[in-house]
């Protein structure tokens, strides 16, 4: 190798600063550029799809699920619930995160037995009537969505527990049910926090 | 019904890819052979001092992908070690030195392998102007080297070279990932993506409680991290989390976004070969073991067999509502056919025939249909192999796309196709072998039993073939763990790249072979043949692997 030192090194001279290049053009340029194209034309969206109460208090996000119980950690009767989570606490958008228990794990087994039988006993039906969604954990611990079924085997307890005839409830219900996307894409759903600020809001 | 959904999704994407097909193949020929530079490119090569007009031998070309590759890390890694310096790093401290080598290392090798858990350990100018601009980068240099390849191929011999690295580069990324990339995230963002510099909100949610809303420039990132088939989430919940899949179109676009660029590169040879019958066969064989394994997935997952889907009804732990099983699964075949490894799902709640088929899917050694230029890279290496054996089988010379397949090429194959398996099944053993480590990755383990080695199995075989993707439950952020898998992925991921480069030097060489005999390189029964080859040569290594983990835990239970 006779060739001189600064010839091979070369390639990574001109790698760092082209790194450097690309990091202003890509790394800088382009997100802000989104960053702009977001505020400008889906400001809402970019935002984080924030809902808010009927006096216009901030109240999460139609993304985000939210936790509907009291503060020793029972469920609260005049709330839809929403699929156990295992972010956090529950539902906490700093560590979100799903169980990563498998298929045979004693502990998911285990969890899955008390959920069902406490769905069941507080919803006022048989255990065979609580829906899968109702008693495994979403990947993100955060998903803000329930299935119709276990929305509909909520409705009796939400009606009770605030005064609403079943069918008020059921109504309310129908209308934060979105199907699936196109008529095939993903799964008919229900989104829990808008459908709870909803109750809220009927006063 | 369900199963009607499931292939009304594929069908989608088969349509849109077939839509792509040729304009977008046609045109990432296009950028990589046409003359004339655009008046930025011309100015980055005068700031960093290139000539892109001279051509590189295989070894030039090499030379600038190492260094290239060499500074990326370099300045990733003090990047991370000193992202409490820089602006908008939420108040996070500097990453520990183990962790920003694996970090550096997995966002450079295109692996994306996540260790940490982004929204606690890395701030926004880290991600953006750190990890994305990797995203970017790694992706660009998978498809020069794919290009490199197939100018290799191409050329009719004597000194042509391979082409320039860097303005292959600068091309892959100014001419394809960035417009495609912006595209996408207006899309997401439409979607419901986030995009914004705001941190972590703090709002009194329906109930009363207080729920601290995250912010972050995410769509942006959102976009090249499936384009570049990186994987690499700006949340810890990945493409699973609300704010960067909200929804059943967004997931599709995503999975969409995976497949693009390594289902349409077989257009791009074939046109810079003049030969698109030979992109066609490349394309069959992706798309049968992509149809293989994402039927096979759905059918595991609806089946839902295992002591505790059955309990529950169903196998819902780890997957979101909004996407369901069918949702899932598309996204998890894509995930792991390239080297992807974004997940939208909690991939260790699999079922344990299905977790078998994503790990099989990998194995596969990343070609259905691969990652952005390594699929095809990879693809026509098992191709050589093939071809190989048809001709013996026919008894004729063994000559690929006017290249006469000698001993030299052979060699370089033979070593390739052992990368992977060499690389994974060695330090498996080596985790269980040394009585210390296992001690550490035995404690690192998130399951019990049979679960809890899938976990390290599947660890290793994502970092040896730079996927990234995981059974989370491992608790990878260990010294020990992230140095290790940090060799394995550069190792992964540099090891192949010579490889293919060498062979690429050295079909350039010769000049084109004229064969009045042609080998029947494009008929179904080889594209059969490719398929058997590949599934042949990928699954008896692992056996013993399999069987202690998924079979186990599928069967004795």
């Amino acid at each position: 190798m006779t060739r001189p030192i600064t010839r091979r090194l070369a390639p990574l001279w001109i790698s760092l600063r082209l790194m450097l290049i690309l990091t202003v053009l890509l790394g800088v340029a382009y997100p802000l550029l989104v960053t702009g194209i977001g505020q400008a034309v889906f400001p809402g969206q970019a935002n984080g799809s924030l809902v808010h109460t009927n006096e216009g208090r901030v109240a999460g996000s139609a993304l985000i699920g939210q936790r509907f119980d009291a503060a020793d950690g029972s469920p609260l009767t005049q709330y839809f619930q929403p699929r156990p989570s295992v972010a956090g606490d529950g539902y906490d958008p700093t560590a979100s995160a799903g169980s990563n228990l498998g298929p045979e794990s004693p502990e998911l087994f285990a969890q899955i037995r008390e959920r069902t039988a406490q769905i069941a006993a507080f919803n006022g039906v048989t255990e065979s009537e609580v829906p899968v969604d109702a008693v495994t954990a979403s990947g993100s611990g955060l998903d803000p969505h329930i299935s119709v079924e276990y929305a509909r085997i909520q409705v009796r307890r939400v009606a009770e527990a605030r005064g609403l005839s079943v069918e008020r409830v059921a109504a309310m219900l129908e209308r934060s049910t979105t199907g699936r996307d196109a008529g095939f894409l993903g799964e008919p759903r229900v989104n829990v926090v808008e459908l709870n600020l909803a109750l809220d809001g009927l006063g | 019904m369900a199963w009607v959904f499931a292939v009304t999704a594929l069908l989608l994407v088969a349509l849109v890819l077939a839509v792509l097909y040729r304009p977008l193949g046609d045109y990432m020929a296009w950028v990589f052979t046409s003359e004339r530079h655009w008046r930025i490119e011309r100015l980055c090569y005068r700031l960093a001092g290139v000539d892109p007009e001279r051509q590189q031998s295989w070894r030039t070309y090499l030379r600038s992908i190492i260094a290239f590759s060499l500074a990326g890390l370099v300045l990733l890694y003090v990047m991370l070690r000193l992202q409490h310096l820089l602006p908008y790093s939420l108040g996070l401290p500097p990453m520990s030195s183990d962790l920003a080598f694996n970090t550096a290392a997995s966002f450079v090798g295109n692996t994306n392998w996540q260790s940490y858990s982004p929204e606690q350990t890395v701030g926004y100018v880290a991600q953006m102007a750190g990890l994305a601009v990797q995203n970017f980068v790694s992706a660009a240099v998978s498809m020069a080297v794919a290009i490199a390849l197939i100018r290799g191929i191409a050329s009719r011999g004597g000194r042509s070279g391979l082409g320039n690295f860097w303005v292959d580069l600068v091309r892959a990324n100014l001419r394809i990932l960035l417009p495609i990339s912006i595209v996408a995230a207006v899309l997401l963002l439409a979607g419901g993506v986030i995009q914004n510099f705001s941190g972590f909100t703090n709002v009194e949610s329906v109930a009363g409680v207080t729920q601290a809303i995250p912010g972050g420039p995410v769509a942006s990132q959102e976009s090249i991290k499936m384009l570049g088939t990186n994987g690499g989430g700006f949340f810890n919940a990945n493409s699973a989390h609300p704010f960067e899949n909200p929804t059943p179109w967004t997931n599709m676009l995503q999975v969409l976004l995976l497949l693009l660029i390594p289902f349409t590169m077989p257009r791009t040879l074939g046109t810079m070969v003049g030969n698109q019958r030979a992109g066609y066969a490349l394309l069959a064989t992706m798309a049968v073991l992509f149809i293989l394994v994402y039927a096979s997935l759905t059918a595991f997952e609806f089946a839902g067999s295992g002591s505790a889907p059955q309990l529950a009804g169903g196998a819902m732990e780890g997957k979101e509502q909004r996407f369901g099983i069918v949702g899932s699964t598309l996204f998890a075949t894509a995930t792991t056919g390239t080297t992807g490894g974004a997940v939208n799902s909690m991939h260790g709640s699999y079922t344990a025939f299905g977790g078998l088929m994503l790990m099989f899917d990998m194995m596969l050694g990343e070609v259905a249909p691969g990652g952005a230029g390594s699929g095809v890279y990879t693809l026509l290496i098992l191709m050589v192999i093939a071809v190989f054996l048809t001709a013996l089988l026919l008894g004729r010379s063994p000559v690929y796309l006017g290249k006469r397949l000698g001993v030299r090429e052979l060699k370089i194959v033979s070593i390739a196709i052992l990368v992977m398996p060499t690389l994974a099944i060695g330090s498996i053993a080596m985790s269980f072998a040394i009585p210390s480590v296992k001690a550490e990755i035995v404690s690192s383990m998130g399951n019990d039993g049979s679960h809890g080695l899938s976990e390290v199995f599947y660890a290793f075989i994502s970092a040896a073939i730079n996927n990234g993707s995981a059974f989370a439950g491992l608790s990878a952020n260990t010294p020990l763990l992230n140095i290790m898998l940090g060799v394995v992925i550069l190792l992964g991921r540099f090891i192949p790249i010579v490889l293919v480069l060498a062979l690429a030097g050295s079909l350039s060489m010769q000049g084109k072979a004229e064969s009045t005999l042609e080998l029947p390189l494009h008929r179904p029964q080889f594209v059969g043949l490719l398929v058997g080859l590949i599934v042949f040569i990928a699954v008896p290594m692992f056996v013993p692997i399999l069987l202690v983990g998924p079979f186990a835990e599928g069967f004795i239970r």
